[in-house]
């Protein structure tokens, strides 16, 4: 199964096939992984990395919010963070250690429409004692990939 | 104007992927199989660390042996790894590429008319080095139908009293082929049998599939009669570093150092710190592309077997070597047609001995894109040319 995943977290359009290539499983078994991991949510989803900015008319805007909170009685920050990460401007939202607790990254199409969600919908909450709001200005690397990088061969193109 | 180079070089024939190399830089557009080196960069730790060398002014000459540090390092690496121990201060010296130690290899135990037994194909440094100590290389031949293993009875029929060495290099340049430790172990009953030195290049070692890495001077009685050559270049991306070593009892480790001093002083400093980075902390982005190496392994072994060119399971390194028999062709034909007609570029396998002809090396360290695109170009090359 390992092996399985780590193909697809690599290329998802890996199909059932080449997996099995690349394995030396069959292709029933390994399908017979997938649609089980598939059932389990162990693979989330399928989706394509995309460097927008190539595109031209990338008008979105992305913040990462450090959100300050009070931890409720039971149920820890579970209760508002399921609050916060059910608005669709949330992307990711990570509980961290540290000065603060909770880790909001926020997409929005102006840096006014991000500030107030922050402020309207956000810094609002019950427990949340204080914001501070970090608009990105370049990504580098995301998730394991630079998204600027070459990617060209400097190799000798034949060699003994 | 009267020829000026020696007779020595005349004996070494001409590269042959020249004609390749001059056909492919003029093309757009070619997918080459034809390199002998990782497509990974260099693990960033690595780099790195040699970098912030270079901050620190680590740019000076270290001394001939290399530095100690790195050598102790080595030593530690293999006793850990294949339970030998080597003294770092007498037994271990660093070279520029196991390239280098080869040749301070052969330089350090060939007299004139020497013979040193090898496999054909072998890698085109083996012949070669031995010709420019005015050694002799005797080529013993190697057959697909045996998985490219060196047969020791017929290392043994090749002995002559002029015999001095057998040098071998498993997992193997241009076939892909490993000796398992059992198969090692009747060469080194030959060897020990009939007093000859091993020279082993075990520059792939650490790549190899579905089984444990060999080591030559592991087998009983072999380490002070074998001279270990190892290197950084493969298994951690680091060709362009120039880091080799070699392992060999004091003796033969002072031979090559007396060389090795004059020639080439000592191993680039920077790679040697890049190297003892390696050796302490390279492991895991080691482990992961090997395993990367593996799926496209058996990728382009199922693929070539596909299309009718049989291929032999490869276990080590990152070559495979199918025959072309099937097509009709020579390996230069091969080679040139597949570049001229689709653009993939192979080396012929001629260009690493007699026995090559009819096998043409792919190397898979390139993304499995490229192995797939190259894959289905080979496939329509096949498919036209098949006879009748």
């Amino acid at each position: 199964m390992r092996k399985i995943l780590e193909i697809l977290e690599n290329d998802a359009r890996a199909t059932p096939k080449q997996i099995a290539t690349m394995t030396g499983m069959s292709v029933a078994e390994v399908n017979n992984i997938i649609k089980k991991a598939e059932k389990k949510r162990v693979i989330v989803k399928y989706k394509t990395m995309i460097n927008w900015e190539k595109v031209g008319h990338d008008e979105k805007v992305w913040a990462m919010i450090e959100v300050k909170m009070q931890p409720q009685k039971d149920v820890g920050f579970d209760s508002v963070a399921e609050r916060i990460y059910r608005f669709p401007q949330v992307r990711t939202l990570y509980l961290v250690s540290g000065a603060y607790d909770l880790a909001v990254f926020v997409v929005g199409k102006t840096m006014q429409e991000v500030a107030s969600f922050v402020s309207q919908k956000l810094a609002p909450l019950d427990g949340v004692q204080g914001t501070v709001t970090h608009f990105l200005l370049k990504r580098y690397k995301e998730d394991g990939e630079i998204l600027d990088a070459g990617g060209e061969d400097r190799r000798l193109p034949l060699t003994i | 104007m009267k020829k000026c180079t020696t007779r020595r070089l005349d004996k070494v024939p001409p590269s042959g992927i020249r004609k390749f190399f001059d056909l492919i830089s003029s093309m757009e557009g070619v997918i080459s199989m034809g390199v002998g080196e990782p497509d990974f960069a260099t693990p960033w730790h690595i780099t790195e660390a040699a970098i912030h060398s270079l901050e620190q002014g680590f740019t000076m000459y270290t001394s001939n042996a290399g530095m100690l540090e790195l050598r102790q390092e080595l030593s530690a690496y293999l006793k850990r790894t294949y339970d030998l121990d080597y003294d770092p201060d007498t037994e271990l010296l660093i070279t520029s590429g196991v390239s280098e130690g080869l040749d301070l290899a052969v330089r350090a135990i060939i007299d004139p008319g020497n013979e040193v037994i090898m496999p054909d194909p072998a890698y085109v440094a083996y012949p070669a080095c031995v010709l420019f100590a005015d050694g002799v290389p005797v080529q013993v031949p190697t057959y697909c139908e045996n998985d490219f293993r060196l047969p020791a009875s017929d290392v043994e029929a090749a002995i002559t009293p002029k015999t001095k060495a057998i040098l071998i290099g498993y997992p193997a340049n241009p076939t892909g082929a490993v000796m398992e430790m059992e198969r090692l172990a009747e060469i080194a009953d030959v060897a020990r049998r009939r007093k000859l030195l091993v020279i082993s290049d075990e520059i792939y070692n650490l790549l190899v599939y579905d089984m444990e890495p060999t080591c030559f001077a592991c087998l009983p009685g072999m380490k002070d009669h074998t001279i270990m050559l190892g290197g950084f270049s493969k298994a951690y991306a680091m060709t362009g570093w120039r880091i080799g070593y070699a392992a060999a009892r004091h003796e033969i480790i002072a031979a090559m150092t007396k060389i090795h001093q004059y020639a080439a002083l000592c191993a680039p400093t920077m790679g040697q710190i890049a190297a003892i980075e390696a050796l302490r902390s390279g492991e895991p982005e080691a482990k992961r592309m090997i395993e990367e190496y593996d799926r496209r392994r058996r990728v382009i072994v199922k693929g070539l077997n596909d299309m009718g060119l049989d291929c032999f399971e490869p276990r080590g390194a990152f070559y495979a070597f199918p025959s072309i028999r099937s097509t009709g062709m020579s390996s230069e034909e091969f080679a040139e047609s597949l570049l001229m007609e689709e653009k993939v570029a192979v080396v012929p396998g001629t260009a690493f001995g007699k026995c090559g002809e009819g096998h043409v090396r792919c190397c898979y360290a390139t993304s499995m894109s490229n192995i797939e695109e190259a894959l289905n170009r080979m496939a329509r090359f096949v498919h036209k040319h098949r006879p009748g």
